[in-house]
């Protein structure tokens, strides 16, 4: 990105440009910063006022005493810890294993495999609910974190094999020849491939991580045992219960945004570059 | 021509038949399409099927599209059905309208590079990444009357009139929650029109300024163009994930889309059918039947984009 192109706007565009961007800055995220502030204040105050932030006076932590007290919260977030990671590695790890049989060799199916794999972009595995659940009946896997593991690596294998793909065919072919060259197996030349594709191993989990942690569909469905629960569940049972208890629905949510906002921000690059196909960095 | 070559060269053939079977190629190949396979496409496929098979005498048989008849024809189907596929129409609609064309003003804005833009884009793409239950619950509790943010935000305003229940009312909550979904999902139509944005060559910036053109020429003589088949794409991400929406609508107005089904789409509806209701009791089959229809409407959208839009740019591009 060169600067000869910058800046087109005249001084006035730009002022005008700049309250645009800042409005809808505000916009975007002053809702999620009144849920945050309020956590932390007297309910009273919550309610006469809600734009304040909590003083001396108005600071408590009762909402999160109550949280502490009354959810299974700790393990909500485990199980989803587990599911969003134990997805992430079996679709880094199948897809890369795939894209790599479909940039690499040349045989028969090859096209009709990667076509058939990009069904999956477009078609929504929502529409499968039924069939899923019979399927989860069937190997007895209801109410188990696996269910929710296979489901969320299936969703995501389809849109991981098309990016890493198209990554895997930049990989220049000396490098792989002069290995095979040297004796290495197929598989070894695959494993010295995974670190040249970091990038976009890392765009895929950026994109794959937020629907995972995010979804409510699957985890009501396929997990709803107390056991089991999803801290997305887990927040929308307990927000159902509680509706009243403004300090406690407060820093339920609060507690729900702020580890998504941090992943955020930490993979913010790896998330923009993998949505945009590397056009900003 | 391949004949004659393989027939003269008989030891060539000969090796190459004898070449050993692949295997790293299918070992490389079978978890991600096994595991694709059995849980994504057998199961649509046997939801599928499901959905042609009804309950007689305690087991299943094969009713045909008897189901789909019902489902569209009968009192106590038809209704619902018809009233989530409008809503679900006004929701797209809603969002064709408001999100992508927003979305689209601010990443050209962005594509200006203003100073602060990166912090601009971080800021802007937030909502997108919160948990649609936490952003239902937190827009719910900011637009309930009795918090009175609504109140201290509009009165100052003048705009009194304007504090409503605007999730409880039948005419107001669908267009209220389709804003929610617009306001949480603009970050990404905002960075896909942003991407192909900064691939147009600067040297058409040049050009154009050297004609002394302004921002609002650029956007429409060379941006706007050149971006057509990205606004293709973000509309047809757009409609997929508009009527396979489920859980904005579930966690604010719960199973009942209230108030009165006013804001039931498919996504709501499918999953009343298939688990049940109050008094309704969950139906495996016509739940299926109604994800069938899901599934016609998104293989219609998509057929729609690649026969019609596809053709209109090979056209502009000739």
């Amino acid at each position: 990105m060169s600067a000869a192109g910058v800046p087109l706007l005249n001084r006035s565009s730009q002022v005008l440009g700049h309250l645009v961007l800042i409005f809808y800055s505000l916009l975007a995220t002053l809702p999620t910063l009144l849920i945050i502030v309020n956590s932390f204040k007297d309910r009273l105050t919550i309610f006469s006022h809600p734009f304040a932030f909590p003083n001396g006076g108005t600071f408590t932590l009762d909402g999160y005493r109550t949280l502490a007290s009354s959810a299974n919260f700790p393990l909500f977030f485990l199980n989803s810890l587990l599911v969003t990671l134990g997805s992430l590695f079996l679709i880094l790890l199948v897809s890369s294993m795939a894209a790599f049989a479909l940039s690499e060799y040349r045989f028969r199916l090859n096209t009709l495999l990667g076509l058939y794999l990009s069904v999956g972009i477009m078609v929504p595995i929502r529409l499968g609910t039924v069939g899923i659940l019979n399927l989860m009946v069937g190997l007895h896997l209801v109410n188990t974190l696996w269910a929710l593991i296979l489901v969320y690596t299936a969703q995501g294998i389809p849109l991981a094999v098309f990016v890493l793909t198209s990554f895997m065919r930049g990989v220049p072919r000396d490098l792989k020849e002069a290995a095979r060259i040297d004796g290495a197996s197929e598989y070894r030349i695959y494993g010295l491939t995974l670190p040249l594709i970091r990038p976009a191993l890392g765009a895929v989990t950026a994109i794959s991580m937020i629907p995972i942690w995010n979804d409510l569909w699957f985890p009501l469905i396929l997990a709803p045992g107390e056991r089991t629960k999803t801290i997305v569940l887990g927040a929308s049972a307990f927000l159902g219960q509680f509706v009243n208890d403004y300090n406690a629905v407060l820093a339920a949510l609060t507690l729900a945004i702020v580890p998504v906002v941090v992943l955020y921000v930490i993979f913010s690059r790896q998330l923009v570059s993998g949505i945009t196909g590397g056009a900003l960095k | 021509m391949a004949h004659t070559s393989l027939s003269s060269t008989p030891s060539y053939t000969r090796v190459k038949r004898r070449r050993p079977f692949p295997w790293h190629i299918a070992v490389f190949l079978a978890p991600a399409v096994l595991i694709y396979t059995v849980v994504m496409i057998y199961p649509i496929l046997s939801s599928l099927w499901l959905s042609l098979n009804n309950q007689a005498g305690g087991r299943a048989a094969f009713v045909g599209l008897a189901n789909y008849q019902k489902l569209l024809g009968s009192e106590l189907y038809a209704q619902p059905l018809w009233n989530a596929l409008r809503n679900n129409v006004v929701f797209f609609l809603i969002h064709m309208l408001v999100q992508n064309p927003v979305g689209l003003l601010l990443a050209v804005l962005l594509s200006f590079r203003l100073r602060g833009s990166a912090v601009y884009r971080t800021l802007l793409f937030t909502p997108t990444v919160l948990s649609v239950v936490i952003i239902g619950f937190a827009w719910k509790l900011i637009l309930n009357p009795a918090w009175g943010v609504q109140r201290a935000l509009l009165t100052p305003l003048g705009l009194e009139h304007l504090d409503q229940p605007w999730l409880g009312l039948p005419n107001t909550a669908l267009p209220t929650l389709s804003l929610i979904s617009v306001w949480q999902n603009i970050g990404i139509p905002m960075l896909l029109f942003l991407a192909a944005l900064v691939r147009i060559p600067d040297e058409l910036y040049e050009a154009a300024r050297l004609d002394g053109a302004g921002g609002w020429t650029i956007f429409r003589r060379i941006q706007l163009p050149l971006i057509l088949p990205t606004v293709g794409i973000v509309s047809v991400l757009t409609f997929v994930g508009n009527f396979n929406a489920f859980d904005l609508i579930y966690s604010t107005q719960g199973a009942i889309a209230g108030p009165n089904f006013a804001s039931d789409i498919l996504g709501t509806l499918f999953y009343r059918t298939f688990f049940g209701y109050q008094l309704q009791p969950g139906d495996p089959y016509m739940g299926a039947a109604v994800a069938g229809v899901m599934l016609a409407v998104i293989l219609a959208g998509l057929l729609v984009y690649l026969v019609a839009w596809q053709r209109r740019m090979t056209e502009v591009q000739l």
